[in-house]
């Protein structure tokens, strides 16, 4: 339903989208994920014809985005980042105006308005101009306003910011529920949240994709290494020296280390037991084992790992 | 027709949602008057011409505020990226942007009847110059409004729009002055009468309605929606 090849877009000697390719079909929810500045917006821009690229092609639904960019914008809805709205225009004159141009026929405006506030919760803010809205509400109204034609194809840039809790999880439910039968781009940065929705991932950097596939697969290609995490009471410059030469073990690092012991985080070869030889190796030096926990590798693991910038991830949450 | 009407309706709207309509009609109309009536007492003669030869200037200041925010508030807090993404062609949503402040001018020009029939009532005008002055107030407002528009597709600060949108304008219009025309060299004199804007306008103010002048106008009007267009289509590529 969308194939994007090579898609190239530079801002002066910026790349902010570097030979991407991609594709995607009706019944799968893409998250874009990647660090600030990494070229999910400026994606989906080219893909709802907003902006053009300086190479490659996208098609939509069989039509490409350069040459039939109003067919294309009729099949997709589009929440652009931090959803820019006429502050002047009542809620309802607002989503009137969208469905005129939408093309959605006269007499069914008002089943198509009602539907769309009912999924968006914007019930209480009918009779309010926009620029009386909250933030949250903005949003809402911003996705309202890209659902209101029933487009197979759904865009949203970073949907769920600025949403309260509750309304992220509806978000998130909304999406899940349209992307079994028709197709989800949106972008985040909120990691939990494309494991929780997404049937694909992609991992964005410098305008490159450096992943793509379905979380499990991407959370297996860190699978080959485990982490334990393991806080051992004895002398530390003795427990670091033994450590070093335990062959088991490919990589250490202290974590923690007071009078009381010493936290280290190890890593090593999937498959080894890791756990259980760290437990024999502790009571055979007649060391304490205070703790011993085998750590998951989680999908954070990966972006940092791809992204290479431990800063870009904010604190996963709900 | 259904997306230039549904642009045209959030525009005009708009206008009316913010002060800036009621500022326009307010002070066209007071200024309007008192060229009029200043005229008046001074000549005491009911006479239409001081007005009409004062609109173009006054125009000068007006319209290119009427005309500032039309692409210049968009792409500032963003709307455009939305706008730009519906189903609309580029030209649909010039058209109806200029639809709805051309019809912001009708209106005023409209409400300022109120002068030609004062006039009548005070004595027995002449009424080809008075028709010929309204519609020349249409057209040449018109292409004043259209050089505005283009001025906001330039740039998102609307402030910036309105100076552009004035010096251009006063580009256009300077150039068809005896001002310039008297220190131009000879050869350009005949071009640069034929492009000023007020020469035409005065030609209309007479009562004539000229081909050439409407010609002139209406082409005036499409180059620069023309140019806005281009414009608007030229930033995707940013
Ligand atoms: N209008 C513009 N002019 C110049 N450079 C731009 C413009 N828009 C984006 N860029 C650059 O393009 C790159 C990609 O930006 P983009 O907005 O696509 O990132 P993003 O992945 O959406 O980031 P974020 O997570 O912060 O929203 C950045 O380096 C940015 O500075
Ligand atoms: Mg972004």
């Amino acid at each position: 339903m969308i194939e994007v090849i090579n898609l190239t877009k530079r801002y002066g000697a910026t790349v902010a989208v570097d030979n991407v390719s991609f594709d995607a079909k009706a019944g799968e929810v893409l998250g874009f994920l990647g660090p600030n500045g990494a070229g999910k917006t400026t994606t989906m821009r080219i893909l709802t014809c907003y902006l053009s690229a300086d190479g490659g092609t996208a098609k939509v639904d069989g039509y490409d985005v350069f040459e039939d960019s109003v067919e294309v914008r009729k099949r997709i809805g589009y929440l652009p980042e931090s959803a820019p709205l006429y502050t002047d225009m009542g809620v309802i004159d607002y989503l009137k105006f969208i469905a005129q141009v939408r093309d959605i026929p006269k007499s069914q405006r008002s089943q198509r308005i009602k539907d769309v506030v009912d999924i968006c919760g914007l019930e209480k803010m009918i009779q309010k101009d926009v620029g009386e809205l909250s933030k949250g509400y903005r949003q809402r109204l911003g996705l309202a306003q890209s659902l209101i034609h029933d487009p197979p194809i759904l865009v949203l840039d970073e949907p769920t910011s600025g949403l309260d809790p509750n309304q992220i999880i509806e978000i998130r439910n909304l999406i899940r529920e349209i992307g079994k039968e028709k197709m989800v781009i949106f972008s985040t940065h909120i990691l939990s949240e494309v494991s929780a929705t997404c049937s694909r991932i992609l991992i964005i950097n410098d305008g490159e994709i450096v992943a793509n596939g379905t979380p499990d697969e991407l959370a297996g290609r860190a699978r080959g290494e485990e982490v334990v995490h393991i806080s051992i009471r004895g002398p530390r410059e003795d427990i670091e020296a033994k450590l070093e030469e335990l062959s088991l073990v490919s990589d250490f690092k202290r974590v923690k280390s007071d009078d009381d012991a010493c936290a280290y985080q190890i890593v090593s070869q999937k498959g080894q037991n890791t756990a259980e030889e760290l437990f024999h190796f502790v009571v055979q030096n007649h060391w304490s084992l205070t703790e011993l926990r085998q750590e998951a590798i989680s999908l954070e693991d990966v972006f940092l790992k791809l992204t290479g910038n431990e800063s870009a991830t904010q604190p996963t949450d709900v | 027709m259904n997306n230039i009407a549904a642009i045209f309706k959030k525009e005009f709207r708009s206008y009316f949602n913010s002060p800036i309509a009621y500022i326009f009609i307010t002070f066209f109309l007071a200024l309007s008057a008192w060229f009029f009536f200043r005229g008046f007492f001074l000549v005491g003669q009911a006479v239409m011409r001081g007005f009409f030869s004062w609109v173009p200037w006054i125009f000068l200041l007006f319209i290119p505020a009427v005309t500032m925010k039309l692409w210049a508030e968009e792409k500032k807090i963003g709307t455009v990226e939305i706008l730009m993404t519906l189903p609309i062609k580029d030209y649909e949503v010039v058209i109806g942007k200029y639809l709805a402040s051309f019809c912001l001018l009708g209106v005023t020009i409209l409400l300022s009847l109120s002068i030609p029939i004062t006039v009548a009532y005070l004595g027995e005008p002449d009424g080809g110059p008075i028709l010929g002055g309204y519609i020349g107030l249409c057209l040449m407002g018109g292409a004043y409004l259209a050089i505005g528009m283009f001025a906001s597709t330039i740039t998102e600060n609307q402030i910036v729009a309105f100076i552009l949108g004035i010096v251009m304008c006063f580009g256009l219009l300077i150039i068809g002055e005896d001002i310039v025309l008297f220190n131009a060299p000879n050869w350009i004199v005949p071009i640069f009468s034929y492009l000023g804007l007020g020469a035409h306008f005065s030609s209309i103010l007479r009562g004539v309605i000229d081909s050439r002048d409407l010609i002139y106008y209406f082409s005036v009007i499409g180059f620069f929606l023309y140019l806005s267009v281009l414009m608007i289509t030229v930033q995707k590529w940013r």
